[in-house]
């Protein structure tokens, strides 16, 4: 009997910022992906879900193995809205800024959002626990306004469970920190 | 008896506590000494009745919806498990029961032909997916020669769902006769536009389709390799089509001998990173490449020289979704649904503020109207609609004296809109237009690739002028120089980003002039 739906693993960060555990997860990034065709993407998916963002150091091992120049590599991860330069909070909030969402109050939503965690869109909580982002479209667009935490989807989203959504994030963070 | 109950996986329905159904059922029924046979469906796309719950009876499947966990053992004690038993009539008295789902007037009234599946099987049973007629249009078309398929296809008169509606048969064409040992079947799952889920939809309760679609486009054009660049805002997507590519892979439907016809397709999956501009097929090349998603100037055609440099067809998930029921029924059943030049059916996506949101799948040539008022019930705030965005961030705003214009390509197209992809954004009257004109072009300026100059430059000054314009400031000169900012974008950009970010932008001024400043102060040209 298949009862769960198998929801998408959230990223896992195995550093804390030790710069031999990046550079081994790099590297094991490279071996898994270099010989794959138009491998640039999957590879900086990899590093980014194993260590959360694409540390500086990480754009010359991976232009030589394949065979690009740094300002190549750098133009890519400077081009995508997805990849990230510096570490993030533990959770990623996005909340959904487009036309759908739009016309169900997610202006409102994100203006919540901002006020409840204490940063502007592409900030930083304070505790360190969240990243606000906008977002594009999460295809909800029958159920706005929605968010995304982690790789979970939210819809039919108000001030109060997004409230209680942050809280309980909160907590859980709390948790694992003791 | 043991009763088979079904609660939806796809996004949408998680997104609104579907697993957490799933497993207040389960418990709910441990408790009670109770043996449930639950399956895990893809969604009927009636998004408003999420999660919505089915149970199979002698009669058809009975629904329940939308069901919140706590509402799991009042429905147990109002019988729901005894619809089974031939004594429906408990549980169809429930505030929450919804009667049989095949009566649902919004489902009756659709003709479903490329969702036919969605929301009736376990999205990952094969077996599911062929009892439904699943691979049925791959096996015909491995008796066929490759030219025969092609011709089905261009008989068919289906057109890319993407929204830019080119005659999917020609492009298959094209890739076939152009010289190469290596081609490619690249599908566009980069389903960026606000308003739209289709392809989400049919990637998380269809994925199968998908595959047998992309299946029998490459062994129509010669193609061994496939693609699918699926968004990375769709985690689930992605799970789901990896999970079927594998369960395909190990029945022969993919793989170096695709049913025992010694013929080869492989498909693999490749996530985005969250640039709209990658939608666009030739930036969605280069970034399956490894690149920025730049857009490439045409000629050459990507059929002729696409991934890689390789002839590739690119095609919408809806197009190849809808390829497998053409293979199995025949190019004249889908040519037989629509109007004019407008073949088959489109798949509606009703959005925003609309009481009854979710897929509408209908022939071309219905009306807005019917769209949201018959089937979409009005506003989902009880305001007022004041206007409606088809076809996505870069779709005309179509205001109320258009809603009985038939929906067909070619007459949404003399109304200077686009039908694109087929999704509708409902806004009630608290809506500013003068504010959606300038997310308009704020997106735009958001999301250009950079590569021409009036999508690149022009945006930003769009918004600067709109800016003007909502502050007042020389607004006649201001609403002048949008015009000709537009009119560049228009003619001057090298794809539909600038081409027709104008749209939008125009047709707000030229509907809702008084949002702008003062009714009568303003003339558009357009």
């Amino acid at each position: 009997m298949n009862v769960k739906s198998d929801p998408p693993q959230a990223n896992a960060v195995v550093t804390d910022g030790d710069p031999a555990a990046i550079a081994q997860a790099i590297a094991a990034a490279i071996e898994r992906h270099a010989q794959r065709p138009g491998a640039l993407l999957p590879l900086l998916h990899d590093v980014q879900d194993h260590l959360g963002y694409l540390p500086t150091g990480s754009v010359a091992p991976i232009a030589q193995a394949l065979n690009l120049s740094r300002a190549e590599v750098h133009g890519v991860i400077t081009f995508y809205h997805h990849f990230r330069q510096q570490p993030g909070g533990r959770n990623v909030l996005r909340v959904c800024q487009a036309e759908a969402c739009q016309a169900m109050g997610s202006g409102a939503l994100m203006a919540h959002a901002r006020a409840r965690l204490g940063c502007a869109p592409h900030g930083r909580s304070d505790d360190g626990v969240f990243s606000l982002e906008p977002v594009y479209c999460l295809g909800q667009c029958a159920n706005s306004p929605a968010v995304m935490l982690g790789e979970r989807v939210y819809a039919r989203m108000t001030a109060a469970r997004l409230d209680a959504l942050i809280a309980a994030t909160t907590e859980a963070a709390a948790a694992e920190t003791t | 008896m043991n009763t088979t109950v079904y609660v939806p996986r796809d996004s949408t329905a998680l997104a609104v506590g579907a697993d957490e159904v799933a497993d207040s059922m389960v418990a709910t029924a441990a408790a009670r000494g109770i043996e449930l046979n639950l399956i895990r469906n893809g969604s009927r796309g009636l998004f408003w009745l999420e999660p919505l719950v089915e149970v199979a009876t002698a009669a058809g499947r009975v629904g329940f919806g939308p069901v919140a966990p706590q509402d799991v053992p009042a429905l147990f004690d109002a019988g729901l498990l005894q619809s089974g038993a031939g004594a429906p009539a408990v549980s169809l008295s429930h505030p929450l029961a919804l009667g049989l789902i095949d009566d649902i007037s919004y489902l009756k009234a659709q003709q479903r032909l490329t969702c036919a599946r969605i929301g009736i099987t376990d999205p990952l049973s094969l077996p599911d997916y062929e009892a439904h007629g699943g691979y049925a249009g791959l096996r015909r078309a491995l008796a066929l020669a490759p030219e025969a398929i092609i011709t089905e296809v261009v008989e068919s008169g289906l057109r890319g769902r993407g929204g830019a509606a080119f005659p999917a048969g020609i492009k298959w064409q094209t890739a076939a006769r152009a010289p190469g040992a290596q081609k490619y079947i690249v599908c566009n799952a980069d389903e960026g536009d606000s308003g739209t889920f289709a392809d989400r939809l049919l990637m998380e309760s269809d994925p199968f389709v998908l595959i047998e679609g992309m299946t029998i486009a490459g062994v129509a054009v010669g193609a061994t390799q496939g693609y699918i660049y699926v968004r990375s805002e769709y985690p689930h997507s992605v799970v789901a089509l990896e999970a079927a590519i594998a369960t395909a892979r190990a029945a022969q439907r993919l793989g170096p001998d695709l049913l025992g016809s010694g013929k080869t397709f492989e498909l693999e999956v490749r996530k985005a990173a969250g640039a709209y501009i990658c939608g666009e097929e030739t930036a969605l090349l280069d970034s399956l490449e490894g690149k920025r998603g730049v857009v490439r100037v045409k000629p050459p055609l990507p059929a002729i020289a696409g991934l890689f440099g390789k002839p590739t067809v690119v095609n919408n998930v809806v197009t190849l979704a809808t390829v497998p029921i053409i293979l199995a029924r025949g190019a004249a059943y889908h040519r037989d649904f629509g109007m004019g030049r407008s073949r088959g059916t489109l798949t509606v996506q009703l959005a925003g503020n609309i009481k009854h949101g979710g897929l509408f799948e209908t022939a071309f040539g219905v009306t807005l109207r019917d769209l949201l008022f018959t089937f979409g019930g009005g506003s989902a705030s009880g305001r007022p609609i004041k206007t409606v965005q088809v076809g996505g961030p870069l779709g005309a705003y179509v205001p109320e004296s258009q809603w009985d214009m038939p929906m067909d390509y070619e007459e949404y197209a003399k109304l200077g809109a686009m039908l694109g992809h087929g999704g509708i954004v409902v806004h009630d009257d608290t809506v500013d237009m003068a504010r959606m004109a300038r997310y308009a072009m704020e997106f735009c300026a958001l999301e250009s690739c950079g590569k021409c100059t009036p999508c690149r430059i022009g945006a930003v000054r769009g918004v600067e002028i709109m800016d003007r314009i909502m502050a007042n400031e020389k607004r006649p000169e201001q609403i002048t120089l949008l015009q000709d900012l537009c009119d560049t974008m228009i003619n001057g950009s090298l794809c539909a980003m600038g081409g027709m970010t104008p749209f939008p932008v125009l047709s707000a001024l030229k509907h809702y002039p008084e949002d702008f400043g003062a009714a009568g102060a303003i003339e558009p040209r357009h």
